[in-house]
This record gives structure tokens, sequence and C-alpha cells, in this order.
């Protein structure tokens, strides 16, 4: 009889993480990975940090060498697009027309690079997500010093300006909110991060864009500043838009998914039955939360993968699609209730921050060490603290400080447990 | 039933594995510590900037499924294992 495939739709972190965790957890059958990038699986962040600085190769990035990949036996679809998705049949359509249908589908398209209109087809407008991306802006950084405007202040721009003026360009960071990475971690880190991209000879700048000015470059138009809303003129050599991301879910027409913001899911990472989803592009009802959370960071997209993985590989156990090995437990399906992780790098200075960092409704930052930008930072929600962030902290105290948050803590005893876990900052 | 597909056993079998190798790539660290968290005994990080510290090569037999978790784990790719 012919066994009917498991298809993981996106080849990067998420994708071939939960590639081989179908295998580990027991997928025999066939197993197909369909990524639209032409590339092997390759990890993103280095992109906004050690690849744009020209620091490491393209190749330093494969998250899997293909002797690695070989043991998956994998039925590996790069440069292909998966373009619709019958959910009560499992049934795939790809970009060209095949169709697979799958005893179960993990869906980890991640998000594309969010863009301006106004920017369309103009030279020397760059987005950053994919290696390509990267690439192109790299080539251009490294024809000699430039001006560089990044508009949006979040952590891929700040990421990028940080190396753009580490490698000796003129860099403007444009963000419409006035402290670089508010959102994400507060306006007291964001402070923070703004005096040190100051003191590196950064210009922070706040405002909208309005409009794009352009010169002429042989038949095509190459951008030649960016003009605010409030009439401010920044003249750029180099416009990196850093606008933030949209889920790639604009190929799941199907009524019978949720895809209002990134493709909804339960507590278990599953769309529906037989359909599950992880990493950039995936929200899912986190148990210990209480509320859908949606993260595009690193470290979710690989412990989402996991989860989803073991948690099809139960489902279709229970399903009888799949034979438990003998002797094996059958395992059952879990939670997904992780602690989250991200991290962000930026000239020396490394942000490490567990829980959730954005959304609070109490903010208290600690400066250790203005010079040094040395802080920690409580976040707090409904009388609850739910995150703690590290600036240019020690690893000892950041595993204390991930403790303190592992589940939502009463506000009071969280700041005294972050007291005493930064108490010895100089230890 | 389950579907057995023409191809080789994953090297990452629960079952049967007797002695695990570890090697790392400390250069693309990121310093995430999540390593540590899954299996401490062995890995730790440098005081200094967080760096992955290998503490034991070759882990016994009840250290192995942690090290496996490490190394699916790790954000930043740094593990390799041998079994």
């Amino acid at each position: 009889m012919t066994i009917r495939p498991i298809a993981v739709v996106g080849a990067s972190a998420a994708g071939i993480t939960a590639a081989e965790a179908l295998r580990r957890a027991g997928w025999d059958g066939p197993l197909t990975l369909i990524g639209d990038e032409p590339h092997l699986p390759y990890d993103r962040p280095p992109l906004s940090k050690q690849l744009l600085h020209g620091a490491w190769e393209p190749a330093k990035l494969l998250l899997r060498t293909e002797e690695q990949l070989a043991p998956l036996g994998l039925d590996l679809r790069l440069g292909t697009r998966a373009t619709g998705l019958d959910v009560a049949t499992r049934t795939l359509t790809l970009d060209g027309g095949e169709r697979l249908a799958c005893a179960g589908v993990i869906i980890a398209t991640g998000v594309a690079a969010r863009t301006l209109p106004a920017a369309d087809g103009l030279v020397g407008v760059f987005t950053l997500r994919t290696l390509d991306d990267a690439l192109a802006l790299r080539d251009r950084l490294s024809e000699g010093a430039r001006r560089l405007v990044v508009v949006g202040n979040g952590v891929l721009g700040c990421e990028a300006a940080a190396v753009a003026r580490e490698l000796g360009h003129e860099v403007t960071l444009v963000g419409r909110e006035p402290v670089p990475m508010a959102a994400a971690v507060g306006a007291g880190i964001g402070e923070l991060l703004a005096e040190e991209h100051r003191a590196r000879g950064v210009r922070l700048v706040t405002g909208e864009v309005a409009e794009f000015e352009t010169v002429a470059d042989g038949s095509a138009a190459r951008v030649g500043g960016v003009r605010l809303a409030d009439g401010s003129r920044h003249p750029a050599d180099l416009v990196l838009l850093a606008i933030g991301s949209e889920p790639a879910v604009g190929w799941l027409a199907d009524p019978a998914l949720d895809t209002t913001d990134g493709l909804g899911c339960d507590a278990y990472c599953a769309a529906a039955p037989g359909i599950y989803a992880a990493g950039d592009v995936a929200r899912w009802e986190h148990p210990g939360h209480g509320r859908p959370l949606r993260f595009e960071h690193r470290m979710n997209a690989t412990e989402q993968a996991m989860a989803a993985a073991r948690n099809l590989v139960a489902e279709l156990t229970a399903e009888g699609a799949v034979a438990t090995a003998e002797g094996a437990e059958p395992q059952e399906r879990r939670p997904f209730a992780p602690v989250p992780y991200f991290w962000s790098d930026q000239y020396g200075l490394k942000l490490q921050a567990y829980g959730l960092t954005s959304g609070a409704d109490e903010v208290e930052t600690t400066v250790l060490d203005g010079e040094a930008r040395r802080a920690v930072a409580l976040y707090g929600r409904d009388g609850l603290a739910v995150g703690v962030l590290a600036c240019a902290l020690p690893p000892r105290q950041i595993r204390a400080l991930r403790a303190v948050v592992a589940t939502p803590v009463p506000w009071e005893e969280a700041r005294d447990r972050v007291r005493a876990a930064t108490a010895t900052a100089t230890g | 039933m389950t579907g057995r597909t023409d191809r080789p056993t994953v090297p990452t079998n629960t079952h049967g594995a007797t002695t695990m190798k570890i090697t790392l790539d400390a250069d693309k660290c990121c310093a995430a510590g999540q390593c540590v968290l899954v299996a401490p005994e062995v890995f730790d990080q440098r005081d200094e900037d967080g760096v992955v510290v290998l503490l034991d090569a070759e882990p016994p037999a009840a250290q192995h499924a942690a090290v496996r978790e490490a190394a699916a784990i790790c954000p930043a790719a740094v593990i390799e294992v041998q079994e």
C-alpha cells in the first residue's frame, strides 16, 4: 500500500527542525520538505549580524550539511512554493500544479518582509529577510562609504544600523517611535540602546516616511533620499526597510483555517486535524499565559517545531496511521508551553530576554552600570511578572533571571528575586 | 501500520546507542545558554561572554537524551552529536 507523506512546508529553522523531530518521534514514512528559497536550510539571525558585516560567509549559515541531511531520507523540494492546502483531505498544491495528498502537514512558512509601495522598483532600497537580501545589501556596503537610511527602529533595524556603523558608513535610523525597540523591550532599555547608537555615531530620527527622493540612473530610478512627514529630508545612497513583517499565510485560503494574524492554532500547535504550525507563522494558545501568542524569535522556531512534530506523530498514532515501536509507550499530545527567549546583538552589547516583554502594562528598568550599559528590566501584566530582559549581564545571572519568569509570578515577588539575582553583579 | 521507506537509520535513535561524541562549533555560539539549562553536566558557559564550554565530550548514557535535546534546541546549531 502507498503511504502518504508528512509534508513540512517551509525549509528554514522551524522546517528542518520539524523534519528531524518527526524522525525522532518515529515517523518512518515518506517525508517531504518544501522550501521556496533555492538554498539548503540556513540560519537567519546572522543575516543582520555576522553575514551583513562580512565576518561570516553564507556556508557558515547552513543549518545542516548534505551529510547531515542524508540520513533523514527527505524528499527535499527547494525553490518550490506551496500554493494551497485542502484541510479536509490534507492535500497540498505546489506551484508546479502538483497535488500532494498527505498524512499530515506542518506549516512553517515564516514571515515576509513588509515593504512600502513607494519603494517598488527603486534601485538602492533593500529589505533584509533572506540570504539573497542580505548578500545584496552587503555587496553595496562593501563598495565604499555610503549614506544608509534605515527605516524602522525595531530589532532588525537596530542590528543592521549597528553593523553598518561598525563598517564605517553614515547611518540614520528612522523610527515612528522616538525610542528604538520600544515596542519590544520598553522605553527604559530602548533609551539605553539609543544612547549606545548615538555614542557610536548613528543619527536617530523620529518620523514617518512620506516619500523617497530619486535620482536618474540610466533607465532606472535610484533612491537619493528619504523625506519624512514633517518635511525633513535625509539624503541616502542606500535605504533599508526594516518595518516589520507579514506572516506568510496568503496561500492558505481554506476557510477551516484562521489566518487573521499568522495561522491560528490550539495549545498543541494544531490548526486543524493533521495540520500543525510552527515558527514565526504560528499563533497559538500558550497555556501558561492564557492568550494567543506569535513570536518571530529564533528559539521559538526550534522549540515549536519540535512540539508540533511530536504532537502530529502522536495524533497520527492515535489515528492508527503510525505504528508504535515495539515496547515503546504511545506518546500523548502535549500543550506547547515554552519560556519564550530572544536575543539581540548590537555592537558589543547582548540583550537576552525570557518570557513576554512586549504588551506589558508595567515595566521596571534598573540600570546597573550606565557606562557599560548593564541593565535588567522586568515586565508585568495584570499584576504578574511575565518577562525579564538582561543587557550585558553575565550568563549565570541571566539563567537565574529566567527562573524568575519561567511561570508568571506576583510582581513584588519577582522584583525581589530579580534584585537578588543581580545583586552580585561584580562577582 | 507504519510504512517503512528505504532509507538509512536515523543516527539519533533513542535505542541501542552506547557511545556518544560531541563536537562544537563554538564560534557560532550566540550564548543563549539553552544547552546548560537542558544538560548542565555536559555544557557550561564562559563567564565573560556566555560562549558554550564542553564539560564532557563523551558523556555517559544517562546524559544522552539530554544532549540530543540540547543539540536540537540550540538556536545557533552549534552542537553536533555523533552516536
